[in-house]
């Protein structure tokens, strides 16, 4: 039988700036606090790591999405790398692990620092959010197909989506509003997550509408602030200080449009095939799972993968997030004990690997999940981004 | 209302874009096996024809989903409006991103008939729906 190269790499130590809704040091100060701190996590040193990788890549357009780029975390950190890569063409964020895997495979490297830096709370109070509100600039790409519709936002292009979930799975907003809810609670229990005081279904019910039937609570909070993982051949992960996190299996697959307007399928989007390639490459199955950091830059997206991972049936995560003691903390399947980046900030699938490992190594203070977790789901991204990772700790 | 946000014409968009001027909505068809092809590419995915060229449809079609927007993203953005995702008539897996106009916002509703009209603006006619009333 084939050997999937990822069962050959395994995370060994994590790291995360401050986040903040203005820090008060550059994005690249806290993408090397982030850096150096997952590189003692795993007790290396700055000359052992010997790959960089990170999505989308620098992307200097003020928008703060991307500030940082390979190369000056290199030349900040002096690397000397055997290979290095950025770039937004990937299976969504998750796109540099899986292209680390690839390299590690390839013998190009044994311990590869990777890392997403955002600075967008820092960039909304000093420059436009993103350039379609910058005037009389023609937009190219697949979002010139939105921009002259007033879409100044994914919180439209997956309200549109989310819509027509809600119309097809009959979920209540008091229903969709669990997450929120949920993410809440455990980001009062996480001293780094930003919004720390509980809500409640009414409170998320009398929350904004944005664009129906997507409110304000369902979606993440811009930050500035930086994550890091290391990612290791497992021969070296085996020697080094954590219990090597094994990346079990991943999800990258592109078996479908990828259109933010002809997805075969709108409402799932990229989600089904990519998780299906996931479990096709592992002997576990949905109820080995002990918990999962769901993807929530809308809370749509966390509902979604509910479904898409298997946990439950295509459009029963109503039943599933009902009342929310199933996604709790205490649940059976504890959903982004860390806040999420609805509550945590958007560390963007980042800020959940993080908190997948720091649950998996048992380190999550309050909010650790008992009974000793060993196995968690991870996902990024809606639309036609996907990419999934099933993490077991050694 | 603020400005439209306008697309980059080029080659293969150029005809979606303009071809409003004689009131046509124009989508690449393939010559050979009348697949519609969208976003237009000059290639058909079903019969590998490099023959794909843009054609008027019936600027017919269903609204597929739809959101109103309440934010107001810029200060003279004050008023609701609807964003849809419109399948035109001819080819019901071809989604038009659009605003939906002519329509009170409540009365919008998945799978509603809808037909193209087209906005002037500088050099390209932006198409948008409205409710099919006969």
């Amino acid at each position: 039988m084939m050997r999937f190269a990822e069962k050959d790499t395994a995370i060994t130590g994590v790291g995360m700036s401050e986040v903040s809704r203005g820090a008060d040091k550059s994005a690249l100060a806290l993408t090397v606090d982030a850096a150096l701190e997952a590189i003692a996590d795993a007790g290396l040193s700055r000359a052992d790591i010997d790959g960089i990788a990170t999505w989308p890549g620098e992307r200097a357009d003020g928008s703060g999405f991307s500030p940082v780029g390979c190369a000056a975390l290199q030349d900040a950190l002096r690397l000397e790398l055997g290979w290095y890569g950025g770039g937004g063409e990937a299976p969504g964020q998750y796109g540099a692990v899986f292209n680390a895997i690839g390299a590690i495979a390839a013998g190009l490297c044994r311990n590869v620092l990777i890392f997403r830096t955002m600075y967008e709370a820092t960039a909304r109070k000093t420059a436009y959010a993103n350039s379609l509100l910058r005037e009389g600039q023609r937009q190219a790409g697949p979002f010139a197909w939105y921009a002259p519709y007033y879409t100044y936002a994914a919180a439209l292009q997956q309200a549109l989506f989310f819509n027509l979930y809600v119309h097809k799975s009959g979920i209540r907003p008091d229903q969709v509003g669990q997450i929120a809810v949920n993410q809440r609670r455990n980001a009062a229990l996480n001293p780094k997550a930003i919004y720390k005081v509980p809500i409640t279904i009414d409170d998320y019910l009398a929350s904004p509408v944005i664009a129906t039937p997507l409110r304000l609570y369902d979606c993440d909070v811009p930050i500035d602030g930086a994550a890091a993982i290391i990612v290791s051949r497992m021969d070296v992960a085996r020697t080094l200080k954590n219990p090597p996190i094994r990346i079990d299996a991943i999800g990258s697959s592109m078996r479908y449009r990828n259109s933010w307007t002809q997805l075969a399928e709108l409402d799932t989007q990229a989600q089904p095939k990519v998780a299906e390639m996931m479990w096709s490459r592992t002997d576990l199955k949905p109820a080995d799972v002990d918990i999962a950091q769901l993807y929530d830059g809308f809370s749509f997206h966390t509902i979604n993968w509910l479904e898409n991972f298997g946990f439950c049936e295509r459009y029963g995560a109503k039943d599933f997030i009902d009342g929310g003691h199933r996604i709790a903390l205490d649940g059976e399947l504890p959903v982004n004990t860390g806040g999420g980046a609805m509550s945590g900030g958007r560390l963007h699938a980042y800020g959940a690997v993080h908190e997948a490992c720091t649950q998996l190594w048992g380190r999550a203070g309050a909010r650790q999940v008992q009974g000793d977790p060993q196995v968690c789901a991870t996902s990024t991204s809606g639309g036609p981004l996907a990419g999934t990772m099933l993490l077991v700790r050694d | 209302m603020v400005a439209r946000t306008l697309p980059a014409i080029d080659r293969d968009n150029e005809a979606y874009w303009t071809w409003g001027r004689e009131g046509k909505l124009a989508i690449h068809r393939c010559a050979s096996c009348e697949y519609f092809v969208h976003p237009p590419v000059p290639f058909c995915p079903h019969c590998e024809s490099r023959d794909v060229a843009p054609q008027a449809v019936s600027g017919r079609g269903r609204v597929v989903t739809f959101t109103v927007n309440h934010k107001a993203w810029l200060p003279d953005l004050a008023d609701p409006y609807i964003l849809a995702l419109v399948a035109i008539a001819e080819q019901d897996d071809v989604r038009i991103p659009c605003n939906i106009v002519e329509c009170d916002i409540d009365k919008v509703d998945f799978n509603m008939k809808v037909e193209v009209v087209f906005e002037p603006v500088e050099d390209l006619w932006v198409p948008l729906f409205r409710p099919v009333t006969a």
